[in-house]
C-alpha cells in the first residue's frame, strides 16, 4: 500500500488536482493548484512549503560515529562541525557514486543522514567493530522544507533562532511547544529552511507555520515546482542526472564524483588522510585525468529556439515542466559531445535550461555547442551555449 | 563637480520606452544621457509608497505586451526583471454569482458551462482564432513599419512585401485580423458567444484606454492591441511585475545604468536646441544647456513636436497631424490600502479568486451605458472597473495579512462638460467606491487609504496629453503607418539628429517597449551610414 506522509491529512486537503506521485513509496503532491507556475513563483517571490517527508532518513550515532563517516561518505566530516550540515556522497570502491544526500550532525557523536534509497543494509554491513549505531528513523520524522525569500522573516516569527542561523547550519527549536530541528537547507537554490519535526507533531506544525506564512502568500508548493527549482540551482537528481553506481549495469550508467561535479566536496584531498571507500580510484582519476565528463549547464540561444520552431510555423514553446529525458549534444561538427538530463524553460531567467553531461574537451563555460530537440517529430538543432552551475543564485540563499 | 554638459545621445524622459532607447544607445557604445522630469524614472509605470507599508501602482499595473527581445537583449533578468504571472481572473456578475478562470483548461470549461455549455465550448475556438490572428500580424507589429508617403525604392518594396506577406496568410486569419482591425469587440463576440458574462469580460479589453464602447467600430484593434502580448510563450498572458509595474522600470533603469547610460532625475528639458536644421541639444527649464548630436524625445507626440519644439521649424503638414492627433484620455484609477481583502458574498473567507485581474463589467450592455456617461462629457456613473489585488501574491506590495488594490476606470474623460477634475477628483473616488460597496460588501470599512487619479493628474504628473493612457488614442488612422502621422512613422522627425520613441510611435502605448528599441536601431542605422 502506498504510504503517507505525516502532513498527509493537511497536503490532501490542500491539493486540488487530485495529482500525485510516488515518492519512495510515499504519496507526494505534484501540484496542489491548477498553476504549477504559481507554486514555482511562491517559491522565488514568496515562500513555499514542500513536505519532503518521503527522505530516507538514518539515525547514525555512537562513540565512532565520525569515524565510521568519515571512512563512508567523500567529503570529510571531521570539518562538519555539531550543529552544522554537509551534502555529500558516498562511492564504492571503484570510486562510482552510489548516492548523494545531506547529513546533519547534531552533536559530537550523532548523525542524522538523508538519502533518496534504502541504504540501511549498506551502511550497517561498512561498520565492522566499531561503535556505531544505524537507525532507519524515516517514518517516525516528518519534513518540511520552507524555501523562499520570505522563508526567513516568517520563520523568525515562529522561532526567533531563525534570524542568525547560518547557510548549511541546524538549531534544536521549539515551535510553540513542539521541539523541532531546524536546518537552514533545501534543494531549490534559495533562501530556505527544512523543519524536522517528530510524527506525531507533525500537524501541529503545518498548522503553525501556515497559520504566521499564509499572510505573506507563502502556500504549498509541489513536486514540478521543486523540480524546475533544482534545475535553476543546479542540483543534480538520482536517476535523473545520474545513476546509483550500486544498480548500474555498466560504466556507462555509472558516474564519478568529478564526473558529477562533486570535485569541490574533495578539495582537500592532498590534507586530509582519511581512508574513505573510493578514495583511491578518485585518486587515480584525479592524477590521470581519466574523467570522462563534466556536469555543466547549458542554456539554449533564445533566438534560435525561436527561430526552429517559427520556421514550421509554431509559437516556440516555453514549458516549465522539466523534461527529464536525454537530449543529445554535440559539437560543430556534430559529434555527439554529451547530453541533457534535465532540462527546462527557467521562468525566472527566461530561457530554457539543462543540465549537462558533457566531455571534458567541450565543457568550458562558453562554448558553442548544439542541442538536438525535436520539433514536429524532426530534429533540429539548436544553438547552446554551455555556462557555470548554479544558473540561479541569489545572494539571499546563502546571506 | 559640474555636471557634465556634452553626450553621444540624450533621450528626453525616463519613462519605459526612454529607459529602453537609452539602454540600447548605450549599450552600442554611445555617451546617454536620460533626463526625467520627475524624481523617479518610469513615467506612467511607477510604483510608489503611498501610506506607509503599501506599494501603490499609481498608473499602469499589469504586464504583457513587453517584447521578448528586450528582455534577452537588455540582459534584464540579471537585474531583477521578474514577471508574476496571474493565476486568475475572477468576473462578479450582477446577480451575485461569477465567472472565474484559473489555469486549467478543462477547469475553466466546466466553469464557463455553468453560464452556458455552447460558450464553453466556442471559447476554444474564440481563443484559437485570436491567437492566430496575433501570430499572423505579430511580425508586422514587431518591425518597423514602412513610410507610406515615401517615392524610395526600399520603401516601396518593403510596403508591397506587406502585401505579399499578408496575402500568404491564411485566408481564415487574414479575414479575422480585417474583422479584428476595423469592427467593433461586440460584433465578433456575439459571434462566438451567447453569455453576458463572458461577453462582457473579453469585451473590456476592447475599451480599455479608449474612447470607444465594445460596439464602436475600433474596439476590435483596441482587443486584438491587448492579446499581443506574450509571458513564456503563452499569447495573451498578463502578469505583475514584482514589486507593481515601477518594480519593471527599476528593474530597466538598472540596465541601463549597467549598460552605461546615465540618468539625471529632476532634470525637465525645456525644448530642443537645433541649428540649420540639426538637432544640437536640449535646454533645461534652468537655463543650463547639455549637448548631444542625437537627441530623442520619449513623451509623447504633442510635446515632442509642439512643446519641445518651435513648430515653426516644422512642416505646415506635420504640424496639423500633430494637432489632429486624438488624445481625449478616457481612464482613470482609484487605488486603495485595505485592511484586508474584500469578501465577496458568494465565496465567503475566500480570496483565491483575487490573485489576478477582477473585472467588474459584466455585460456588453453595462460597458456601453458607462460609455454612454462619457460621449456625453461626463464619467461613468457605473463604471467599468478593472481591479487587481497584486498583495495576493508578491508580499513586497502590502504587510502580511493586508491588501493593495488597484482599479483601472472607465470611463472618465479628459474633458467634463460642466466640471472640472479638480472640483470633480473625489467624486470620482466616491462613485467607484460605492460600485464596489455594491461588488463586495463592507468594502467601505477596509479602506485605509485612498488615491484618485483622475485624467488630469495623468496629464500633469506623467505629461501624457490629456491623460491618454497610450499617448494618444488606438484608432486605425493613428497606428502603423500613421503614427504618430504620415510620413513620420519610422522615429525620425524633420530635425536631423532629431528622433521620436514614446508610445505615440509604432507599435504604440501599453508597458512594451517596442517603440523605444525600434528608434534605437533606426538611431544607430543612420549614426552608421553617418560615419
Ligand atoms: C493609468 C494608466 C494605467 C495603465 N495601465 C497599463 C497596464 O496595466 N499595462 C500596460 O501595459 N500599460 C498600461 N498603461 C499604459 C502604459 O503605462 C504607457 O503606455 C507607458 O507606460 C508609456 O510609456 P512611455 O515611456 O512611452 O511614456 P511615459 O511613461 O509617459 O514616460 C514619459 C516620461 O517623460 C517624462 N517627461 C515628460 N516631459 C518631460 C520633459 N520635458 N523633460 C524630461 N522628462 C519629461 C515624464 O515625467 C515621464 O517619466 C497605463 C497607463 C496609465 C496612465
Amino acid at each position: 500500500m502506498i504510504r503517507e506522509t505525516p502532513f498527509h491529512p493537511r497536503t490532501a486537503v490542500a491539493n486540488q488536482t487530485g495529482l500525485w506521485s510516488h515518492w519512495s513509496g510515499y504519496l507526494a503532491a505534484d501540484r496542489y493548484q491548477m498553476s504549477d507556475k504559481f507554486e514555482y513563483f511562491a517559491i522565488r517571490n514568496s515562500a513555499g512549503v514542500i513536505d519532503t517527508s518521503p527522505l530516507y532518513k538514518y539515525r547514525i550515532h555512537g562513540a565512532d560515529a565520525e569515524r565510521f563517516l568519515s571512512g563512508v561518505l567523500i567529503r570529510d566530516i571531521r570539518k562538519c562541525r555539531p550543529g552544522q550540515a554537509h551534502y555529500t556522497a558516498w562511492c564504492n570502491h571503484d570510486g562510482w557514486v552510489m548516492e548523494d544526500g545531506v547529513i546533519f550532525r547534531h552533536t559530537e557523536d550523532e548523525f542524522l543522514l538523508t538519502a533518496a534509497e534504502p541504504n540501511q543494509a549498506y551502511l550497517e554491513d561498512l561498520r565492522g567493530p566499531m561503535r556505531v549505531i544505524i537507525e532507519d528513523v524515516s517514518d517516525e520524522y516528518g519534513a518540511l522544507a520552507l524555501q523562499g525569500p520570505y522563508a526567513r522573516e516568517v520563520l523568525s516569527k515562529l522561532a526567533p533562532e531563525m534570524e542568525t542561523i547560518g547557510y548549511f547550519h541546524l538549531t534544536p527549536a521549539k515551535i510553540g511547544r513542539v521541539p523541532v530541528t531546524i536546518s537552514r537547507t533545501g534543494y531549490t537554490g534559495d533562501l530556505g529552511y527544512e523543519i524536522w519535526v517528530e510524527r506525531d507533531d507533525a500537524l501541529e506544525i503545518w498548522d503553525r507555520l501556515f497559520e504566521t506564512a499564509a499572510p505573506y502568500g507563502v502556500i504549498p508548493a509541489g513536486q514540478t515546482a521543486l523540480l524546475i527549482t533544482r534545475i535553476e540551482a543546479g542540483l543534480i537528481l538520482i536517476d535523473v542526472d545520474f545513476y546509483s553506481a550500486r544498480y548500474s549495469w555498466n560504466d556507462d550508467q555509472r558516474a564519478t564524483p568529478l564526473e558529477l561535479n562533486m570535485g569541490w566536496m574533495l578539495r582537500d584531498l592532498e590534507s586530509d588522510d582519511r581512508a574513505f571507500i573510493g578514495r583511491r580510484a578518485i585518486e587515480r582519476e584525479k592524477a590521470e585525468g581519466t574523467s570522462r565528463w563534466r556536469t555543466v549547464g547549458i542554456m539554449a540561444d533564445w533566438e534560435d529556439w525561436d527561430r526552429a520552431y517559427n520556421a514550421r510555423g509554431l509559437v516556440p514553446p516555453k514549458d516549465h515542466t522539466p523534461e527529464h529525458g536525454g537530449m543529445m549534444i554535440y559539437d560543430e561538427k556534430v559529434r555527439q559531445i554529451g547530453w541533457t538530463p534535465s532540462f527546462v524553460y527557467s521562468p525566472v531567467l527566461q530561457h530554457h535550461i539543462g543540465i549537462a553531461r558533457i566531455r571534458p574537451d567541450h565543457a568550458k563555460v562558453g562554448t558553442k555547442v548544439g542541442l538536438e530537440v525535436t520539433i514536429d517529430h524532426r530534429y533540429e538543432m539548436v544553438g547552446s551555449v554551455v555556462t557555470r552551475l548554479p544558473f540561479y543564485n541569489p545572494p539571499r540563499k546563502t546571506a | 563637480m559640474a555636471a557634465r554638459n556634452k553626450y553621444d545621445a540624450i533621450v528626453i524622459g525616463g519613462g519605459h520606452n526612454g529607459l529602453v532607447n537609452g539602454a540600447y544607445l548605450a549599450k552600442a557604445g554611445l555617451s546617454t544621457l536620460i533626463l526625467e522630469r520627475r524624481h523617479l524614472v518610469g513615467g506612467a509605470a511607477i510604483t510608489e509608497e503611498l501610506h506607509p507599508g503599501f506599494s501603490f501602482t499609481t498608473f499602469s499595473y499589469a504586464l504583457s505586451l513587453l517584447r521578448p527581445e528586450i528582455i534577452h537583449e537588455l540582459e534584464l533578468t540579471k537585474h531583477g526583471f521578474m514577471p508574476l504571472l496571474m493565476p486568475t481572473t475572477f468576473a462578479p456578475m450582477e446577480n451575485g454569482d461569477y465567472l472565474m478562470f484559473g489555469q486549467d483548461k478543462n477547469e475553466n470549461h466546466h466553469e464557463i458551462a455553468r453560464h452556458s455549455r455552447r460558450d464553453a465550448d466556442a471559447y476554444d475556438a474564440f481563443g484559437h482564432m485570436m491567437e492566430q490572428a496575433v501570430h499572423g500580424i505579430r511580425p508586422l507589429m514587431d518591425s518597423i513599419p514602412p513610410d507610406i508617403t515615401s517615392k524610395d525604392p526600399e520603401e516601396r518594396a518593403r510596403l508591397a512585401a506587406i502585401g505579399s506577406y499578408l496575402a500568404d496568410l491564411p485566408p481564415k486569419v487574414l479575414h479575422s485580423l480585417v474583422r479584428l482591425l476595423t469592427g467593433s469587440a461586440a460584433d465578433i463576440l456575439e459571434d462566438y458567444f451567447e453569455s453576458d458574462i463572458l461577453q462582457g469580460l473579453l469585451a473590456s479589453s476592447g475599451i480599455i484606454g479608449t474612447k470607444v464602447g465594445p460596439r464602436s467600430q475600433g474596439s476590435g484593434l483596441v482587443l486584438l492591441y491587448h492579446s499581443f502580448g506574450e509571458h513564456d510563450g503563452a499569447y495573451g498572458a498578463w502578469a505583475f511585475h514584482k514589486g507593481g509595474n515601477g518594480g519593471f522600470t527599476q528593474v530597466l533603469a538598472s540596465a541601463a545604468q549597467a549598460l552605461g547610460a546615465e540618468i539625471r532625475l529632476e532634470a525637465p528639458v525645456d525644448h530642443v536646441v537645433t541649428r540649420n536644421g540639426k538637432a544640437t541639444g536640449v535646454v533645461l527649464e534652468d537655463g543650463s544647456e547639455i549637448e548631444a548630436r542625437t537627441v530623442v524625445s520619449a513623451v509623447d507626440p504633442r510635446r515632442t513636436f509642439l512643446q519641445l519644439l518651435d513648430p515653426r521649424e516644422l512642416p505646415a503638414d506635420l504640424v496639423e497631424d500633430i494637432q489632429r492627433f486624438r488624445f481625449q484620455g478616457t481612464s482613470a484609477k482609484v487605488n486603495f490600502a485595505l485592511d484586508a481583502n474584500p469578501t465577496y458574498p458568494a465565496l465567503p473567507g475566500r480570496s483565491d479568486m483575487y490573485r489576478g485581474f477582477i473585472n467588474i463589467g459584466p455585460s456588453l450592455d453595462y460597458l456601453e451605458r458607462a460609455f454612454d456617461d462619457a460621449k456625453y462629457g461626463w464619467y461613468s456613473q457605473r463604471p467599468y472597473i478593472d481591479s487587481c489585488i497584486q498583495s495576493n501574491i508578491d508580499p513586497d506590495m502590502a504587510p502580511p495579512g493586508k491588501a493593495v488594490m488597484s482599479n483601472f476606470i472607465q470611463y472618465a474623460p479628459y474633458h467634463l462638460r460642466e466640471s472640472d477634475w479638480d472640483t470633480e477628483r473625489e467624486r470620482l473616488g466616491d462613485v467607484v467606491q460605492a460600485r464596489l460597496e455594491e461588488v463586495f460588501p463592507g468594502f467601505g470599512d477596509l479602506v485605509l487609504h485612498r488615491e484618485v487619479v483622475t485624467p488630469l493628474d495623468i496629464e500633469r504628473v506623467v505629461g501624457l496629453t490629456e491623460g491618454n493612457i497610450f499617448a494618444g488614442e488606438f484608432l486605425a488612422p493613428q497606428m502603423f503607418f500613421f503614427r504618430p502621422a504620415p510620413g513620420w512613422n519610422q522615429y525620425r522627425t524633420p530635425i536631423d539628429g532629431y528622433y521620436q520613441c514614446g508610445s505615440g510611435t509604432h507599435p504604440g502605448g501599453c508597458v512594451m517597449g517596442a517603440p523605444g528599441r525600434f528608434a534605437s536601431q533606426q538611431i544607430l542605422g543612420d549614426l552608421a551610414k553617418r560615419r
